[in-house]
């Protein structure tokens, strides 16, 4: 691609979804509506997108929450968003912890206006994380904790793990 | 950079949602039309902010067909990952691009199936085209059609103003 050309690909994904938000805040009363439906977006977007990912990353099964968490930063964030958030802040007893955007791709060139303070703007990100992994027989909770665009130095993502999804199997299978 | 599949998936999930919002409210006669222009203003806007923060970037365009050869190669590159397969026109303003496995519509079906559908899948494109070309000078009706997915064509016929 010519250099135009890539700048034109890598601000595609960005321009989309910031009209899209703009276009839920117009059909939605409030904010909490718009992060509810970016939420849902997300999650449909999620339970597809992990198929891509299995089919294109060699990752095999994760076999603890820590390792979950390390394909998510170092080979999911990297592969569909070009960046590597940093995992910290772990619980004691390993079944939270927080992803620590430097730079949100998402929020490039925006601003928050007043009347939107309670918006979440990324948060299809949350339900994305959350479909993805609902596939991979992992029931979690994702939320921003901070959020740049609120004012905060980082963007920080804290995700749970809540429980197993046992796998419905076919009578047969072993 | 966000990776190319993001925005497809995204795109998916747009047009899914605009239908569906568009169908929990009254009057399903504007259904149909409410829909396709809100996701056509969408990639409008888009299509203009794309153009908007590369101008810099770009060659001076000699005439009209410069223009579009360059929405053809480059701007179809970028989003659409391949070129226009081909360029027609009436040199009278009238341009006919055919992509014939256009990536939106790859997903949705090959063949005839769910052709009712396609419209669905073009509107946001439309728009992307019509506000690039706004941004690079040219105002526009940009339409599309498909007969065969996932070939289709986009027909834009350049306004005199």
């Amino acid at each position: 691609m010519t250099g135009s050309a890539k700048r034109i690909n890598s601000e595609l994904f960005t321009l989309t979804y910031g009209a899209l938000v703009t276009q839920l805040c117009k059909d939605y009363e409030n904010d909490e509506e718009v992060n509810k439906q970016l939420d849902k977006m997300g999650y449909n977007i999620g339970v597809r997108l992990i198929e891509d990912f299995l089919a294109r990353s060699s990752v095999g099964r994760c076999h603890d929450f820590r390792e979950t968490a390390d394909v998510i930063a170092k080979v999911a964030f990297k592969m569909y968003l070009g960046i590597t958030p940093s995992v910290t802040n772990w619980s004691p007893a390993g079944d939270e912890f927080s992803l620590i955007l430097e730079s949100n791709p998402l929020v490039d060139f925006v601003e928050l206006p007043d009347n939107h303070s309670t918006l979440i703007y990324s948060n299809l990100l949350c339900g994305v994380l959350r479909g993805a992994l609902e596939m991979v027989q992992m029931a979690v909770d994702v939320r921003f904790a901070q959020d740049t665009l609120r004012g905060d130095n980082v963007t920080e993502i804290r995700m749970k793990f809540i429980k197993r999804i046992e796998e419905n199997l076919p009578a047969g299978d072993e | 950079m966000a990776d190319d599949v993001l925005f497809e998936f995204l795109h998916m999930e747009m047009v899914s949602h605009v239908y569906k919002e568009q169908a929990s409210r009254d009057d399903i006669d504007k259904d149909r039309i409410t829909c396709v222009s809100i996701l056509e203003g969408m990639g409008f806007r888009v299509g203009q902010g794309l153009i908007e923060r590369c101008t810099k970037d770009y060659p001076t365009f000699k005439d009209d067909l410069d223009v579009m050869k360059f929405l053809c190669k480059d701007f179809w590159t970028s989003i659409f990952r391949k070129q226009v397969d081909n360029l027609r026109t009436n040199h009278q303003g009238t341009y006919v691009l055919q992509d014939n496995k256009f990536a939106l519509l790859t997903q949705v079906s090959s063949g005839k199936q769910h052709l009712e559908e396609a419209p669905k899948y073009l509107a946001y494109s439309c728009g992307l085209i019509r506000g690039a070309l706004s941004n690079l000078g040219l105002e526009s009706v940009v339409t599309a059609e498909v007969s065969l997915m996932p070939s289709c064509k986009f027909q834009v016929v350049i306004q005199k103003s």
